[in-house]
């Protein structure tokens, strides 16, 4: 199988390249870029006016199996990746039993076969996600686990957390942490400050998030270990983590789009769909989000995908679940919110979907090269699409993005020189 | 304005200055209702009102329902113990069988903030909100403005001090908008750890000192504090909070000779009230509790699209 995609803004952020070209596809490689190829190919692709990316990958994402297959699976998510324009997809260990041995790892890359995508399981820390002991991080990593994560929730222990760190240094994995203070966070729902006090939900403070940074930070350079620190929605958070990257500490930080999106406000108008952990802050926060993405603070832009089902999420505030979905409104609203209104450069936004996240992982994707894996997306920048249910494939629809216009869509993915979406 | 135009009543902050109004000014009427002989008047003959208490409550349960029942309406009562929530059905689901039974207004108390406003977005019935969490008591504020404007005429240029708990009260959040909105100052009292720097973000004054400014208040408002407070290290006991924030028959001789004292029920006398200030004649607790029915009454009246009040006739 040959593919020849002509005349599309190509960007590739490894090589810092960008340019009108073309991209020679043959089976699971990129064969040439050039300009004017004129190769014989089993399908022609016309990309004019359309940007041509490294197949995007997303390093956050719950797709629930095994456990509640009611909300996602692994196929229906890698699904729903592939239209979202992903090639690749780190899975987190919080399913129902958590990734904690190596047959659950296995199981997850065996189900992912049968899906379009290329799927990293992430494994578990710690035994049960307890945070007591550290998980069989050796098998697990044999295995196929690219990294370990309790992912919602924090290691509280600061003991567990080092050893953890010191640990999967034996395989240069990074220690992926959501991070979390249980004790100050206590029963809150959404942001504390003005918008919890004016509508009486307990609030959940920033310092719970950023004492917990900073301890790792901390840990993390005692340890002379890897961390990457997930979902960071605050701007102590970006301060305490640029600060970090100062010193040279070995950490990398992702945002998702909700962070440099909404702001606390949202909670008023569509309640359990803004209910996410960490919350939605303040506009001075999503300000500095921006800003900590415009400076190279935040390195990786990821969904932290979460589905919930309409009747978990048709709830009383406090009863509902915490967590959206997001891969599909990922593209859109980089491109609305970071490019259009921010002005950040494709170059720089893509770099964050791609060659970062790879790097975090150690995943040898997320470029385009002759030679290297043929995954690329093809994106129209300049196409409205309107957020609806319908738009959603996802098998849950818990967005608070639905009714938004906004500008960017997917046209066409190719994973491993097969169209996986638009064809 | 002689007719309010929503489904539900949810908050203060959603109520216009002349929609408040106009519920006092109902509510004025329907109190002389129950001056007369036969306390009941038809205006809602033939509509159901159900009420929905996920919290123990007495008084403003019966409040509602008596000011129904005077009303002329169906009552039932559905406690959150005896429901088919403890079976496990969701707010919608039983809301929906309540739709069923054409239930017309659905009056809810719940645990949860802002579960009114996810309730009236998925029902046809006009819900009002009997306390939500601590976000909201919008029937407890209009009958607070409603009492004050009943002592003092008005509420423009008076300053009025809420005191206590304000960080976990519905009440102090409900007053605190109906007050300004009719031009009132207010003035916020309490130990930071149950006063949050945000409550700033209302436009009102924040005091740490009872003594400082209550020879200033025109009204004062003593909110119930909760025993299990102390347990979360929000203050460290009772006898310390006493000493500092209780309404005490000492602190009432600083204070204006016409102040008035209100407390939204039930009170814990001893901690945040003394007994000879719950009792004397500046105290309109009791007041507060009759007018509340009256409040009620003009609540559901105008929802249920009620019309200026003149030539409403007693049941014969």
């Amino acid at each position: 199988m040959t593919i020849l995609i002509k005349n599309g803004y190509v960007i590739d952020p490894k090589t810092n390249f960008e340019a009108i070209a073309d991209i020679f596809i043959e089976n699971d490689k990129i064969k040439k870029i050039g300009s004017d190829l004129n190769l014989k190919a089993d399908r022609v692709v016309d990309a004019g006016n359309k940007l041509v990316v490294p197949g995007l990958i997303d390093i956050h994402v719950h797709f629930r199996e095994p456990g509640q297959e009611g909300k996602e699976t692994i196929l229906g998510g890698s699904q729903v990746a592939a239209k979202s324009g992903f090639t690749s997809v780190c899975t987190m260990a919080n399913t129902n039993p958590p990734i904690d041995n190596q047959a659950l790892v296995k199981f997850i890359k065996l189900e992912a076969e049968k899906g379009p995508i290329n799927v990293f399981p992430v494994a578990a820390v710690t035994k049960g996600l307890k945070g007591e002991e550290i998980s069989e991080m050796g098998e697990l990593y044999t295995a196929g686990a690219v990294a370990f994560s309790d992912d919602g929730k924090p290691i509280t222990n600061a003991l567990v957390m080092k050893r953890a760190l010191e640990y999967a240094k034996m395989f240069n994995a990074p220690i992926i942490a959501h991070e979390e203070d249980p004790v100050l966070s206590d029963t809150g729902i959404m942001h504390q400050g003005e918008q919890s006090v004016l509508l009486g939900l307990r609030g959940i403070p920033s310092e719970s998030e950023e004492t917990m940074i900073a301890r790792d930070v901390l840990l993390t350079k005692s340890t002379n270990s890897k961390l990457h620190v997930q979902h960071i929605s605050c701007a102590g958070s970006v301060d305490i983590i640029r600060e970090a990257k100062k010193r040279s500490i070995n950490v990398t930080v992702e945002t998702c789009p909700h962070y440099f999106t909404l702001t606390d406000k949202a909670v008023s108008e569509h309640l359990s769909m803004a209910k996410m952990n960490p919350p939605l802050r303040t506009e001075q926060d999503r300000l500095a989000i921006i800003e900590g993405l415009r400076d190279g603070t935040i390195d990786v832009i990821a969904t932290d995908h979460a589905p919930h089902q309409a009747q978990e999420k048709k709830q009383e505030i406090e009863y509902a679940p915490f967590g959206i979905i997001g891969l599909e409104t990922s593209v859109p609203l980089v491109i609305t919110v970071l490019v259009n209104e921010n002005k950040f450069s494709y170059m720089d936004v893509f770099r964050k979907m791609t060659v970062n996240p790879a790097e975090v992982m150690g995943i040898d994707r997320g470029y385009l090269s002759e030679n290297g894996p043929a995954d690329v997306t093809i994106i129209d920048p300049d196409k409205e699409i309107t957020v609806t249910e319908s738009f959603l494939l996802s098998k849950c629809k818990n967005s608070p993005f639905i009714g938004m216009k906004l500008k960017g869509a997917v046209v066409m993915t190719i994973c491993g020189g097969k169209i996986v979406h638009g064809g | 304005m002689n007719e309010i135009k929503r489904k539900d009543l949810l908050d203060i902050t959603s109520l216009s200055i002349e929609e408040i109004q106009l519920i006092c000014e109902s509510a004025k009427y329907f109190k002389e209702v129950f001056t007369r002989s036969i306390k009941k008047v038809p205006v809602l003959r033939g509509k159901t009102v159900v009420t929905l208490f996920f919290e123990p409550s007495t008084r403003t349960r019966i409040s509602f329902e008596l000011a129904a029942k005077r009303l002329s309406a169906d009552t039932i009562n559905i406690a959150a113990t005896t429901s088919s929530l403890v079976k496990g059905e969701s707010l919608i689901d039983t809301v929906n069988t309540l739709e069923a039974m054409n239930a017309d207004f659905i009056v809810m108390r719940h645990p949860v903030s802002l579960a009114p406003h996810f309730l009236a977005r998925h029902s046809k019935a006009s819900v009002i909100n009997g306390g939500d969490g601590n976000h909201a008591h919008p029937t407890q504020a209009l009958l607070d403005a409603y009492s004050i404007i009943e002592q003092k005429g008005t509420l423009k240029g008076l300053h009025i001090g809420i005191v206590g708990d304000i960080k976990h009260s519905r009440v102090a959040r409900s007053d605190i908008e109906i007050f300004q909105k009719l031009g009132a100052k207010v003035t916020l009292v309490g130990p930071p750890t149950l006063l949050p720097d945000e409550f700033k973000v209302y436009g009102c004054d924040i005091s740490y000192d009872l003594d400082k400014v209550l020879p200033d208040f025109d009204v004062v408002n003593m909110l119930r504090i909760q025993l299990e407070r102390q347990k979360g290290s929000h203050f460290p006991s009772i006898r310390e909070y006493g000493k500092y924030f209780a309404l005490t028959q000492k602190r009432l001789a600083n204070c204006k000779s016409d102040i008035v004292i209100m407390h939204p029920g039930p009170m814990n006398r001893g901690v945040e009230i003394d007994d000879y200030v719950a009792d004397c004649d500046n105290a309109i607790i009791n007041q507060q509790v009759t007018n509340g029915i009256a409040v009620r009454m003009a609540v559901f009246y105008l929802l249920s699209g009620g019309k200026p009040l003149e030539g409403v006739e007693s049941e014969e």
